[in-house]
């Protein structure tokens, strides 16, 4: 056939399908995608050192082991309250002449997912020390040290952010661990990974293959059945308390033996853990973990009653329905 | 960092250690070859005194050689139980005939058919492009290797520049558009001329593109390394100035190629110049597409992205390899290819689905769920050219499979091609949004990429290497490692990607049961280490690899010294002809 035998015809008509077919299913999508969409109304722009540490985050290649992106199916729903959103995208431009945007939805989950990161462990002294050393905070981690982050000096500047490391994590260095500006504006960037909740009145996409209700476990006397609270401190409370529930010297204090997890003053103890803690100058601040996570009553007690009766703790379990009337009281007060 | 011991770090003394092998290894190669020169400087001398003292030879000393040879040539004639006529064979056709000597650890396998005309300026040239794909391939490799090793020992070093985040990209580029792409198109300088039946257009413009293709992978990974990338696209991770460097050298090449095919001296157009060619104009469109440096704001970014990683590999290195393929496979087995049309029905498929499949990377994601579902329809349209390809090539090998126990570059055919179905339908089976779920962000992807871009484009590589290569320089690789080459590569790569899938799958389920996700970090351990064994058998493989590239590029013939009697003679009477001899 002539058409087979002509070089010029032949090429000429599968580069053309080829692009034709590259019109449609990228450039034409693509386009409609970046300019008929528009960042959230309430959405928050990022601060300068935000910004830096984005091109931090981006420079040593995190995207290759984190994703920013919630699906719309079940499993997902660990990481953000609602599915990702085109306009959740829309505020990220180009970085430069020279650089693609960036919107880092990663393809590789070998960490958690970051989409919400900024909500869920906001600590800056938890994020400077896993930062520093990975293994110091969970142990079972497998993610990079970043130590050329950091600096060591004898003494703290004013204004500067000392790291406390724990002695198995500071082998051969003497002095002080400080923070410099990169890491500070690394952790500043993922303080500020926060999912943008949807305008009033909008209902949130709907997640996907959803998981049949977990069978609970009858662990509480024969009174209502509560989620497992080993899995529920291991997702919310182990990074800083560790899975040994004595907490990090300097860092995090003990759940072990801790007379507040221990003693009777409930109202307290459900207000930590919904609210935060930020009392004991030689610790790090604790972040509205319950309220942050969106914890149900449930879960709470589960937690609670977990920590009261682990690693040697033996005090009696807590019934569900005084957890669940402090959480009332507890965001009928935040509401007024 | 203040005051850290440097060698009491792990990831020094291995960077140190690592700096070392290659120093030994090559202080190793100069002692040898010194050896071997020096050894046949004395032989020749020995040579040299032999020479003039059987120049000298009295004739009885002659008459006693002479003797001595009848002496020892006495045998049967062959001809006692049989006819004493002489054998006839015109044709040459009885040749490389051996005997059972001793116990054969090694089978003989059939030696490189002889070397047909090739000008030496373009054989340079295709040297010169396998050379440094070879080099990228031992780069990247290791790089992977150590990038493996990083999963089972993370505090193995702690150097910005050596961190897991920069160095993965580093080794997936470098074995994408070092190794393989640069192996590919001087496969194709040698495909395109012998196809079309002319001379290259231009030799020149063949180095032109070889050092741009060079230069863009030396200056995208040292960027990469220093913390320099394009923000986290796969296989996009050098910049466009870089990446541009790149297209360069492959439009150079491109237009040597259509300049070639436009003065072919065939009417038709051999279908592997259909897949070549579109193969590298598809590629220059991909690239320009994805890295014109003024679009792609927000979701934009990730529809392009998904568009561009996946029309890399089936566009680039898939049609490519496929024409490379329906070159070397039939000259191979010496018969024409099964279906001519199979093969044009496959290129239209082709190019029609692998077009679409791109966005399956990005299925239940905030991209328009319409496109996500075009792109699931293209990957099961897939099963249209990756069937009918694998039927081409397997009924081609129909009849003639005695011949891959004689021969040792078929296997690495055959196991490219079992890769070719099972990887592109596993890519298929993946991109099912059930699959999806379980697969989707695991290792799975990783076990995939390396069944495909390993199992399938480098086998083939490999087999066209063995094939052409002694063809160009006449030098035959040793069987033995070759083979070692083939069963290190194959048993590694199943070590990586089975473990590494089971695992992943695994993962997967736990994820979808809600279970805390540092125990799936933890439950990936055992795999992971897996990984990093089959990962090092494939990483010893190249080595050999290597080894025999040298061997076909370089190894010396031995010097001769005549032993018997009748080698006596014959050099005599060489010598006595000719005195300068």
């Amino acid at each position: 056939m002539e058409f087979f035998d002509n070089h010029k015809k032949l090429f000429g008509t599968a580069l053309g399908l080829f692009v034709g077919l590259t019109l449609l299913v990228a450039i034409i999508p693509a386009i409609k995608n970046q300019e008929n969409n528009a960042p959230l109304p309430n959405a928050e722009k990022l601060s300068e050192s935000a910004l830096a540490g984005k091109q931090s985050f981006i420079a040593n290649g995190c995207v290759a082991c984190h994703t920013q992106q919630v699906r719309n199916v079940d499993m997902d729903k660990i990481w953000g309250a609602r599915p990702g959103i085109a306009a959740d995208y829309a505020a990220i431009k180009r970085t430069d002449f020279w650089r693609n945007t960036a919107t880092l939805m990663g393809t590789e989950r070998t960490g958690p997912d970051l989409t919400n990161i900024g909500n869920r462990q906001p600590s800056q002294a938890w994020n400077l020390l896993h930062l520093f050393q990975p293994r110091a905070v969970v142990e079972q981690s497998i993610m990079p040290a970043y130590p050329w982050l950091f600096e060591v000096k004898n003494e703290v500047g004013k204004d500067e952010v000392e790291v406390i490391v724990p002695d198995a994590f500071r082998k051969g260095i003497s002095g002080k661990i400080i923070a410099k500006q990169e890491a500070l504006d690394l952790v500043a960037y993922l303080q500020s990974l926060k999912q943008t909740p949807l305008p009033d009145g909008q209902a949130p996409m709907e997640f996907l293959y959803k998981n049949e209700e977990k069978p609970l476990t009858t662990n509480n006397g024969g009174a209502a059945p509560l989620p497992d609270g080993k899995t529920l401190y291991t997702q919310n409370c182990a990074s800083c308390h560790q899975a040994n529930g004595e907490g990090l010297k300097g860092a995090f204090p003990p759940v072990k033996g801790s007379p507040i997890v221990m003693g009777n003053d409930l109202d307290f103890y459900v207000s930590i853990i919904m609210q935060g803690y930020d009392a004991r100058p030689e610790y790090a601040v604790m972040n509205a973990v319950g309220h942050d996570n969106n914890l149900s009553p449930e879960q709470v007690t589960a937690i609670i009653n977990y920590e009261r009766t682990s690693w040697g703790n033996n005090a009696k379990p807590v019934a569900l329905e005084e957890v669940k009337k402090i959480i009332d009281l507890i965001n009928s007060t935040a509401k007024k | 960092m203040g005051n850290i011991n440097l060698f009491s770090e792990g990831g020094i003394v291995i960077t140190v250690v690592l700096i070392l092998i290659p120093v030994i290894v090559a202080s190793l190669i100069v002692i040898v070859r010194t050896n071997a020169s020096l050894r046949r400087y004395i032989k020749r001398k020995e040579l040299e005194r032999l020479t003039n003292y059987i120049k000298e030879l009295n004739p009885a000393e002659t008459e006693q050689l002479e003797k001595r040879k009848k002496e020892l040539e006495f045998t049967l004639n062959n001809a006692e139980l049989g006819t004493d006529l002489p054998t006839l064979d015109p044709k040459g056709l009885i040749d490389n005939v051996n005997t059972v000597e001793s116990i054969r650890f090694v089978q003989q396998k059939r030696k490189g058919q002889p070397r047909p005309f090739i000008e030496p300026e373009l054989t340079r040239l295709i040297l010169w492009y396998l050379g440094c794909a070879v080099a990228w391939l031992l780069f990247g490799t290791s790089v992977g290797e150590y990038v493996g090793i990083k999963f089972a020992a993370p505090d193995i070093d702690h150097l910005s520049w050596l961190s897991f985040g920069r160095l993965r990209p580093v080794h997936t580029n470098a074995v994408f558009w070092g190794w393989a792409s640069l192996a590919m198109i001087g496969l194709a300088y040698y495909v395109i001329p012998r196809v079309s039946n002319v001379p290259i257009a231009s030799i020149k413009r063949g180095y032109y593109s070889l050092i741009l293709i060079n230069a863009s992978v030396i200056a995208g990974s040292v960027s990469l390394m220093a913390g320099i990338n394009n923000g986290g696209g796969e296989y996009r991770e050098y910049i466009w100035p870089v990446m541009s460097l790149f297209g360069f050298g492959v439009i150079i090449s491109l237009v040597n190629f259509l300049k070639t095919i436009a003065k072919r001296a065939t009417r038709e157009i051999y279908v592997s110049n259909w897949y070549i060619i579109s193969a590298i104009m598809f590629l220059l469109v991909i690239a320009f597409v994805a890295y014109w440096p003024s679009w792609q704001n927000g979701l934009g970014e990730t529809i392009v992205q998904g568009y561009y990683m996946h029309q890399g590999v089936g566009m680039w290195f898939m049609l490519f390899n496929l024409g490379l393929m329906y070159y070397f496979l039939p000259q191979q087995l010496n018969k024409p290819i099964y279906s001519y049309s199979l093969g044009i029905l496959a290129f239209w498929a082709q190019i029609l689905f692998y077009t679409l499949i791109g966005t399956h990377h990005f299925i239940f994601s905030a991209i328009p769920w319409w496109l996500q579902t075009v792109a699931i329809v293209g990957s099961v349209g897939m099963v249209i050219p990756v069937v009918a390809g694998t039927t081409n090539f397997l009924m081609t090998f129909n009849g003639s499979w005695n011949k891959l126990t004689g021969s040792y570059t078929l296997p690495f055919y055959l196991i490219g091609i079992i890769f070719y179905f099972t990887g592109s339908l596993q890519g298929t089976a993946e991109a099912f949004r059930f699959t999806n779920l379980a697969w989707h962000f695991t290792d799975f992807t990783v076990a995939h990429s390396h069944l495909t871009m390993y199992g399938i484009i480098s086998f083939m590589l490999w087999g066209f290497f063995y094939t052409i290569v002694p063809r160009l320089t006449g030098k035959e690789p040793p069987q033995i490692t070759v083979g070692a080459h083939f069963w290190l590569a194959l048993i590694g790569l199943l070590f990586y990607t089975f473990p590494l899938m089971y695992g992943s799958t695994l993962r997967g389920l736990m994820w979808m049961e809600g279970k805390p996700f540092i125990d799936t970090v933890t439950f990936m351990g055992p795999y992971w280490l897996w990984r990093a064994i089959g990962g090092s058998l494939m990483w010893f493989s190249h080595i050999l690899f290597t080894y025999n590239f040298y061997v076909m590029l370089r190894r010396k013939s031995d010097v001769e010294l005549p032993k018997s009697a009748a080698e006596i003679l014959q050099l005599k009477k060489e010598t006595t002809i000719n005195p300068q001899a």
